[in-house]
């Protein structure tokens, strides 16, 4: 049947099971605005086009699914080039649909014209310019193919304004592949049954090994696996910052992350184990420290989908390139149960000499409010976060159950990240109840999206970290530059709570640190959202910390804690 | 060490910023690069002469491959193909001069292809050794002007592994 | 203290960091501000700053209008602007203001730190290729490789973001290139191959513009944003009221040329005024200096002042001829090319043009309706604070049908009185370049007319005029909504208004508060004037919030692609319900 432009990508967008667009029109868009209204296609009207990223980020790292991202074009879509770029580091699916100026502008400096083209191609797993509308349904559908295969992550289709009014054919639940595939369809690669062997023998003869559980547990759905392998093996795992959630987090095989501000436990094990299997994670710098003492003493294997990454900054000795899940399987059927208890004392003995802990004097602490937010919604939520020290606390005392309950920027550390990714986490899972943990600086940098959770009554739960600095930028400071603090103190942050009731959301204003629980009890109860901002201890360090280029084994403990641990 | 990417991808606009952009934004260094039709008229094949260790260079063929248009990477050992390159040079040669770089250019099997008062210019084709050292021995008498396509290459077909090049 | 004859030692050159580097840099090329947001890979320059009280360092809440204020500065003050932030994120968060400012061509330098060059490639934290991304959107970028070449390439940067066409330049800066160390050598001369802009127009093509002027019967000036880069406004008013020719201007070159003066058109193009586009019409000779002949100032480019024989002056050779054939073109600096043309133009007059120009005037003035009892008309509001502050201010504007209005109502008299994005039209760009231009011209009260969609966009930095107290005024013209996408669903799409509705607005006065700012809310006619004195007369910043009519739309209207003979003049709707489509959905 003859469809404009504008059609078949409704059409071909449904088809592929994309449900819902966050965006924004303009000029270059309208024509497709307008079947999204005819359509009846959800769509959430963002206030900057970044959040509308953001939010189509947290909605699929929640439930698996991409969303649609619609701006006009120009500034609408360079706003959108952040947000790409997380979900590229990442490696979560995005649809965007770009407004472009019509196919005889091109070129031309017209009127909101930008090279989204050009721009968006270091940030995209892909990125199209379609300039002739019998193009358009291979396009979509190769978007959503290549955004959700294999190791995911964003797409740009650029969609000039004349092409969306054109009419072409268009072919209901066409399957037929036409475009020459190269290894970027290999969804599956043939697993390499030696290097599984090779790993099997590694399992038996180590004495002390670990695993890594990386984001690609989460994208592989693997959780189960691992825990079924962990748990047969009783080999204790490590989950990096995007991992977490990927291992029950309250099981005593889990160490929790690992790295720059990981659990002393997690790094003295990094350093010190004889066989480290790396399931899905990318061997960040964050993650490794100086790669030169990373894991010295280990065989290293490593399992990915993406062969770019075996290899790639940490020499491996086992590589397998594959679906996490799949090699899983194959190692739940024939590895054997094991007796590491050695290795599991002295891991149990890291973990009681150096817990994670922090002083309690009376002030409302950090790292307090986020222990009381897991108690509050007993661990059952969804989490979010921003980026800064708020986020490395977070990671180190919520203690996720369950798989994809939590949402965080990592690769790229995107400020501002957290209120539009719970707006999105929401919108995909109604059914929890989505917590998000943000620094005073990096819920600044997007707050006017409480307009959009205003607007559509988007019951997001946010509690505001207010230490009225940058956090992690002066812990830095203190630590490397003498306490001379340039430019991270906001002395005169807003009043949180009356910004939300500005927005008409209610806003609760804690300086109390018997005010903590309650106030979370009540914001629990409302049926809207929330903004509770949390007045911590402005000079609160992340401990431990491995500071930037050195080697895990160089970690700093931090001062000693005073009177009452947790 | 240096390699030869012989990279075959979708003959779409665009192709060619995606590959190169990827170096640029990797930071894997490029001597050459060069394109151009295949026998397939919806594929183009971009040869790639790069250098790096031996690490980086897989890492390399790995990031191509991950690329939506690229169908195909092969890394070429040099003594695993054929390459060949053009060059086109303007020599300095004077009619004191212009014998000698005729001898020359006869030498490595160079056409003339223009005579002026001062200059000859010349166009070769061999592979990379060839083509070095025919630079070598012109830039005596100085060059005023040079292109050159860069390297194409294509694998030896049929070859056994105690199999000698010639080229 | 005796003095005793020492054999001179040869001058060495003492090391120092690749951050002191960049700061000493900074000094010399006379930078005062320094909009930016922290992060990891900076701490070792930001130290400097904080050492050090020379330049002023305005920590912004989102790098997006770190780059907005540096544009507002540089747009009003003539300097370069300075923008400094972190790798990844922040790099990523200034491409929209990157992009605004090339395609508006202003002097901005954006420094943005990189991870340590071993790490580059490596997908290493907060990494991000902002040199790939920002090829096609900055006049030139560099990734700094060696902290030797740090002097050298920021000198360079200076130099090509403020010379010939200016535009954004961007320098990325690995973290270990700032931590080591070499001498500081800032040479006064730039020599870069390949890169020798042209400033003094052919002797020969100026003459043959002077003949054409005085050949010329109906001969009109469009002056761009070059008038304002050039600082050839007094020139342009020579050549004007000495040869008698009428002047017309673009978005960006509004402030060029007085607007109460006689000779003057007002803007032209979709939203100009009509008897600007039917004096380009009639014209027989056009005159464009400094402008680009954007799609949204000619229309359909086949019947774009047809009977004129076109001059046009740019710096910029790619300009000329890009999407009209040129008669005369003249390579050049606006402003020297004017001065070698005034030396050749003898006194002119033209009483029948003259007359007929105030004849359109007269027939197609910019109109609206405000009649007793009906809810404030944005344009209503425009004249008032035009009218209440002049020339006093200095206004910037968001992206939208607000920003028409300013355009059409606000007189303005002097260059750089009146910002406003138009190449990109970047929502969320007026509130952070009033910051910039608070700062530049401190004896100016910078005020952004907003719309209510823009402003939502960026209003975060509120905080940041509360922090540094930077009187900033934000002049809100609140229509709950995106209004100029809703006109065009208006008009073209049978008023199918497809998500432009943003009815669960923010009470502007508690948020105002929220941040330590005056909020003021006026929905009634008679509290307008009142409130706008209040807004001048409180010190800080200020929001006021003007409640106004939605249902308005911007006349006169050109649609898209259209010629001037399809201009739609006032608001139809109100002699008769549009039936159907207007026309056909224009393509851009």
């Amino acid at each position: 049947m003859e469809l404009t432009g504008s059609q078949i990508v409704i059409e071909e967008l449904k088809a592929n099971g994309v449900e819902i667009a966050f965006g924004i029109p303009g000029g270059a868009i309208m024509p497709f605005y307008d079947e999204i209204l005819k359509s009846g296609f959800p769509h959430i009207l963002a206030r900057h086009e970044q959040g509308a990223t953001h939010m189509a980020d947290g909605y699929a790292r929640v439930t698996g699914k991409p969303a649609a991202v619609v701006t006009t074009s120009g500034p609408g879509a360079t706003n959108i080039v952040t947000g790409l770029c997380n979900a590229r580091m990442d490696s979560v699916p995005i649809i965007a649909i770009t407004g472009q100026v019509a196919t005889p502008m091109i070129g031309t400096d017209a009127f909101q014209e930008a090279d989204t083209y050009g721009c968006t191609i270091p940030v995209t797993k892909h990125n199209w310019l379609v300039k002739d509308p019998r193009e358009l349904q291979t396009a979509v559908r190769e978007a959503v193919r290549v955004a959700t295969s294999g190791r995911p992550g964003p797409v740009v289709i650029d969609f000039p304004k004349d092409i969306q009014t054109m009419t072409a054919e268009y072919i209901p639940h066409r399957t037929q592949e036409t475009v020459p595939a190269g290894d970027i369809h290999n969804d599956a690669p043939e697993l390499d049954m030696q290097a599984i062997d090779q790993l099997l023998e590694a399992i038996e003869r180590a004495k002390r090994p670990i695993i890594i559980g990386g984001a690609g547990i989460l994208k592989a759905g693997a959780a189960a696996e691992l825990t079924e392998f962990a748990r047969r093996t009783g080999i204790p795992v490590i989950n990096t910052l995007l991992g977490l959630g990927g291992f029950p987090g309250t099981d005593p095989l889990s160490l929790g992350m690992p790295g720059m501000h990981g659990t002393a436990y997690a790094n003295m094990a990094l350093c010190e184990c004889d066989l480290l299997i790396n399931l899905g994670g990318r061997f960040d710098d964050r993650v490794t420290g100086k790669v030169s003492a990373f894991a010295t003493k280990a065989t290293i294997a490593h399992v990915d989908i993406d062969a770019a990454e075996l290899g790639k900054r940490v020499h491996t000795h086992i590589p397998i390139l594959g679906d996490v899940r799949d090699v899983l399987l194959i190692l739940n059927t024939q590895a054997k149960e094991r007796d590491i208890s050695a290795w599991q004392d002295q891991i149990g003995e890291w973990k009681r000499e150096h817990p994670l802990q922090y002083d309690r004097d009376g002030s409302i602490k950090p790292q307090h409010v986020i222990e009381q937010i897991q108690e509050v919604s007993g661990g059952n939520g969804i989490y979010v976060t921003g980026v800064g020290q708020h986020q490395m606390w977070s990671a180190q005392f919520l203690r996720f159950n369950e798989p994809n309950s939590w949402v965080t920027s990592g690769g790229l550390g995107t400020m501002g990240f957290g209120l539009p990714a719970a707006i999105g986490a929401k919108v995909g899972r109604p059914d929890k109840d989505v917590w998000l943990i943000d620094g005073d600086g990096s819920f600044s940098m997007t707050l006017v999206d409480l307009a959009t959770a205003a607007t559509y009554n988007i019951p997001v739960k946010v509690a505001i970290l207010n230490n009225a600095y940058l956090g992690m930028v002066r812990q830095w400071q203190e630590l490397f530059f003498e306490k001379r603090y340039s430019n991270v103190h906001y002395p005169e942050n807003p009043d949180f709570a009356r910004i939300a009731e500005g927005y008409h959301v209610r806003g609760f204003d804690v300086k109390d640190v018997d005010q903590v629980r309650s106030t979370l009890e009540q914001a629990a109860e409302i049926d809207g959202p929330v903004v509770m901002n949390f007045h911590v201890s402005k000079e609160e360090n992340v401990w431990p910390m491995v500071p930037s280029g050195a080697g895990n084994s160089e970690m700093q403990l931090g001062p000693p804690v005073s009177e009452e641990r947790t | 060490m240096r390699q030869v990417f012989s990279i075959l991808v979708n003959n779409h606009a665009g192709v060619l910023s995606h590959v190169s952009g990827l170096f640029a934004r990797r930071g894997y260094n490029i001597e050459s690069i060069a394109a151009g039709p295949t026998e397939d008229k919806e594929a183009t094949r971009i040869v790639i002469v790069a250098f790096g260790e031996k690490t980086t260079l897989e890492q390399i063929a790995r990031q191509l491959r991950k690329l939506y248009d690229v169908r195909e990477v092969q890394q070429l050992a040099y003594n695993e193909s054929v390459t060949r390159e053009l060059v086109l040079a303007t020599v300095w040669a004077d009619v004191t001069k212009r014998t000698e770089v005729l001898q020359i250019a006869n030498a490595f099997g160079a056409n003339i292809v223009n005579i002026s008062d001062e200059t000859v210019t010349l166009e070769a084709s061999g592979n990379d050794h060839k083509t070095r050292i025919l630079i070598k021995a012109l830039e005596r008498y100085g060059i005023a002007n040079m292109a050159r396509t860069g390297m194409i290459a294509l694998p030896f077909e049929g070859m056994t592994e105690d199999w000698e090049p010639l080229a | 203290m005796t003095t005793k004859s020492k054999r001179p030692t040869p001058l060495k050159k003492k090391k120092i960091s690749g951050a002191e580097i960049i700061y000493r840099a900074l000094e010399q090329e006379g930078v005062e501000y320094i909009f930016g947001h922290p992060g990891a890979v900076l701490l070792g320059l930001l130290d400097l700053f904080l050492q050090r009280s020379k330049m002023k360092h305005i920590l912004t809440r989102h790098e997006q209008c770190a780059a907005h204020m540096a544009e507002g500065y540089a747009r009003a003050s003539g300097g370069v602007g300075v923008c400094l932030v972190t790798s990844g994120p922040g790099a990523t968060n200034l491409i929209t203001g990157i992009t605004d400012a090339y395609m508006d061509s202003i002097p901005i330098v954006c420094l943005t730190g990189q991870v340590g060059t071993s790490m580059i490639g490596n997908d290493a934290f907060q990494e991000a290729d902002i040199v790939g991304m920002t090829h096609t959107v900055t006049k030139h970028n560099y990734l700094v490789k060696r902290t030797e070449d740090l002097a050298k390439t920021l000198k360079e940067a200076f130099h090509i973001a403020r010379t010939g066409r200016p535009g954004p330049v961007l320098v990325d800066l690995p973290k270990d290139v700032m931590l080591g160390e070499a001498s500081f050598d800032y040479s006064d001369e730039v020599d870069i191959r390949g890169y020798k802009p042209r400033t003094k127009g052919h002797t020969r093509q100026i003459q043959r513009v002077a003949e054409a002027i005085k050949e010329s019967k109906q001969p009109v000036l469009y002056v761009g944003g070059g008038v304002i880069h050039s600082e050839a406004h007094k020139e342009l008013l020579k050549l004007a009221e000495t040869a008698n020719i009428p002047v017309t201007w673009t978005l960006l070159g509004a402030g060029a040329f007085p607007s109460r003066h006689e000779l003057s058109l007002g803007m032209l193009g979709m939203h100009g005024t009509a008897y600007a586009n039917k004096a380009v019409d009639e014209c027989d000779l056009l005159l464009a200096v400094g402008s680009r002949f954007d799609d949204r100032v000619t229309g359909k480019l086949s019947e774009f002042a047809q009977k004129a024989k076109i001059v046009h002056i740019d710096i910029d050779p790619t300009a000329i001829g890009k999407n009209v054939s040129v008669d005369i073109p003249v390579v050049g600096d606006a402003r020297q090319v004017l001065l070698e043309v005034n030396k050749l133009v003898k006194k002119q007059k033209r009483s029948l043009w003259q007359k007929r120009i105030d004849r359109l005037k007269d027939d197609f003035p910019l109109s609206f309706d405000a009649p007793d009892g009906s809810p404030i008309k944005p344009q209503e509001a425009i004249v008032a604070l035009s009218e209440e502050v002049g020339d006093k201010a200095i206004v910037t504007t968001e992206v939208g049908q607000h920003q028409m209005w300013a355009a059409q109502f606000y007189q303005v008299s002097f260059p750089r009185q009146f910002i406003s994005s138009g190449g990109l039209g970047t929502m969320g760009f007026g509130f952070p370049a009033a910051i910039g231009a608070a700062l530049a011209r401190p004896d100016k009260l910078a005020i952004d007319i907003a719309g209510d969609g823009s402003f939502q966009m960026v209003l975060q930095e509120l905080a940041t005029a509360v922090q540094y107290q930077i009187p900033v005024k934000v002049f809100i013209l609140n229509n709950y909504g995106l209004g100029m996408v809703r006109q065009w669903q208006d008009l073209f799409m049978d008023r199918r208004f497809s998500e432009v509705g943003m009815e669960v607005a923010p009470d502007y006065v508690k948020l105002a508060d929220a941040y330590g700012a005056k909020g003021i809310h006026v929905s009634d006619r008679a509290d307008l004037r009142p409130a706008i004195r209040e807004m001048v007369e409180t010190p800080g910043p200020v929001i006021l919030d003007v409640v106004v009519d939605q249902d308005e739309l911007v006349f006169p209207m050109v649609p898209a692609g259209g010629a001037s003979k399809n201009m739609i003049l006032q608001d139809q709707r109100k002699k008769k319900p549009l039936k159907g489509k207007l026309s056909a959905l224009p393509d851009n």
